[in-house]
């Protein structure tokens, strides 16, 4: 056997199947053959055609649909010119204070989701302080609402998933080698210029894995529409909710959850191919 | 090459220069700010005494929920389901994740891209997603919802993430210790338990904090899988219709200075792990 000399090489025929067995088995049985038994599930109709789920799917659901990722989307980019700024001044100039920032960063991890979306509630309650900064400003009209607005609902979903794209951003501009900065800049670039032509292109690893990991989870969230939307706001994931535990018309939950999975899946992989990273996997 | 008169990175007005460096530093403090406002607003409602049944509104300060942090006796009973979920799921998903880690770090072999691929893809698939899937597999087997199921999800989920922290970790590991331990003697139990353990160490009780808070804050996935157990996010969830006691809040903050307190002893532990490595090991 060829590789390098020392004992333990000899088992590596074996055991590194053995080491990963447990784990995969798991991931196997519990999230890929679930996903066939929900494309199953949702073609076993009773009485009509097989696709019936997916044309009610698509025709009754379209609004939520497009409301979704049109609402993630706007999350997203907002989330990214917040997120990547920040990114920016921790990995530059925040000198010694470094990992305090990113204890900052990660400090919303530590209190539950849920109770962070109410919070929300309670801060742009129609008596609450931020309802009540607006009118003094003459921002807000006396009859004037914060909570059940789209600008609610954006917004939660803007800060529930900010720190996923702050870290990724993060890491890939602690990575970039300062003296090609300095390079640049001994080459008469602006500092915009440095920017542009150095660290931006550097960081675009970063800005992929951080649109990618706040867009997913927010396009399929319902929490946020839930608790600071009204019905005009709601999300596709409240349908697959409602419709898999309060409904139970299956069919149509199975077909509304893979059509969403699809979507963003293909998504992705567009998305990839435009940035052509492999940042993933 | 022209000589380089000017300072690096002379260009444009200093005046203006400073206050783009200052617009830019303020607008990531106000980033940081919209970052902490929430957790702000959950400690200190903690401290309201609500007029009715629900703390969206200041009234007055009060210690009451302090001092009964368990007077409700279902949220006390969804805050014990959820540390014995998190536990659970934990202790199997952090073993499981370490040790295919393990075998992505040490071994070379066919089918570890595929593997790679299998740990991303929960992560880039919604929860709303996960969870049905699961909920449709369980209905399918007429499997009943419950305490099990919500563990089965929670370890499936906790396994990537294990994996992908535990990898990122021990990624730069120098195997070749382990060889020379051998070299020197040692037997395989020995080598692992004196070389390989204090080393891949760190990167798994990170692992196994991430996966605990994780299964602590779930709801989606839970939601869908929980039959009619109910956990502490399940509870939050359910309080917006009937009552939202302040004990919730409190129950928060407990969660987050347990949580600080535990980041800051693991920070101090690798410190002192790695000052002790620097002296033992001769590299």
């Amino acid at each position: 056997m060829a590789g390098t000399a020392g004992g333990s090489e000899r088992h590596s025929r074996v055991a590194p199947y053995l080491l990963i067995a447990p784990g995969i088995l798991w991931l196997l049985v519990f999230f890929v053959v679930p996903l066939i038994t929900l494309a199953q599930t949702s073609v076993r109709v009773t009485g009509e055609a097989w696709w019936d789920g997916y044309v009610r799917a698509l025709s009754n659901y379209g609004t939520q649909f497009s409301r979704s990722f049109g609402y993630s989307l706007l999350a997203t980019l907002i989330a990214l010119g917040l997120g990547y700024p920040l990114a920016y001044f921790i990995a530059f100039r925040s000198g010694k204070f470094k990992n305090l920032l990113l204890g900052l960063v990660i400090l919303p991890f530590f209190t539950t989701f849920l109770v962070r979306t109410f919070a929300w509630k309670t801060i742009l309650n129609d008596g609450g302080p931020a309802a009540w900064l607006l009118r003094q400003l003459h921002l807000l009209s006396e009859g004037g609402r914060l909570l059940d607005t789209t600008l609610a609902v954006v917004g939660g979903l803007t800060y529930n998933f900010l720190p996923f794209m702050i870290l990724p951003i993060y890491v890939s501009l602690e990575k970039i080698d300062r003296r090609l900065v300095e390079a640049a800049e001994d080459l008469y670039s602006t500092p915009l210029g440095a920017f542009r032509k150095v660290v931006l292109p550097l960081s675009l690893p970063g800005v992929f894995a951080g649109s990618l990991l706040t867009f997913i989870p927010a396009a399929g969230d319902f929490i946020n529409a839930q608790l600071l939307g009204s019905p005009n706001q709601q999300m596709i994931g409240t349908v697959i909710q409602n419709q898999f535990l309060e409904v139970r018309d299956y069919p149509l939950a199975s077909a509304l959850s893979f059509v969403l999975m699809v979507v963003i899946t293909i998504g992705v992989l567009a998305y990839a191919r435009v940035l052509g990273t492999e940042e993933l996997a | 090459m022209a000589a380089s008169q000017e300072p690096s990175g002379s260009a444009g007005h200093p005046v203006a220069r400073l206050l783009a460096r200052w617009f830019m530093d303020g607008y990531a403090m106000l980033v940081l700010a919209y970052l902490f406002l929430p957790i702000f607003v959950i400690v200190l409602y903690s401290f309201n005494k609500p007029a009715g049944k629900f703390n969206f509104v200041w009234k007055a300060f009060s210690l009451d929920a302090w001092r009964n942090p368990f007077q409700y006796e279902a949220l006390y009973e969804a805050m014990k389901l959820s540390l014995r979920v998190a536990a659970t799921s934990t202790a199997v998903a952090t073993l499981f994740g370490t040790l295919i880690a393990l075998a992505l770090c040490r071994y070379r072999f066919r089918g570890s891209a595929a593997v790679g691929l299998l740990l991303v893809l929960p992560l880039t698939t919604p929860e709303v997603v996960l969870g049905s899937s699961l909920l449709s597999l369980f209905l399918d087997l007429n499997a009943p919802t419950g305490f099990t199921t919500i563990v089965i999800s929670h370890i499936m989920f906790s396994v990537s993430y294990v994996a992908l922290t535990v990898r990122a970790r021990i990624r730069g590991f120098d195997w070749t210790l382990e060889e020379a331990a051998m070299d020197l003697g040692a037997p395989p139990f020995r080598v692992f338990w004196k070389v390989t353990l204090p080393i891949i160490a760190p990167g798994i009780v990170a692992a196994a904090m991430l996966s605990f808070a994780l299964s602590l804050d779930d709801f989606i996935i839970t939601l869908f899988n929980a039959g009619n157990r109910v956990t502490y996010p399940l509870y939050v969830y359910g309080a917006r219709r009937a009552a939202f006691p302040p004990q919730i809040n409190v129950l928060a903050t407990a969660i987050l200075l347990v949580s600080l307190l535990a980041l800051g002893l693991t920070v101090l532990w690798q410190q002192r792990s790695l000052r002790q490595r620097g002296g033992a090991l001769p590299l």
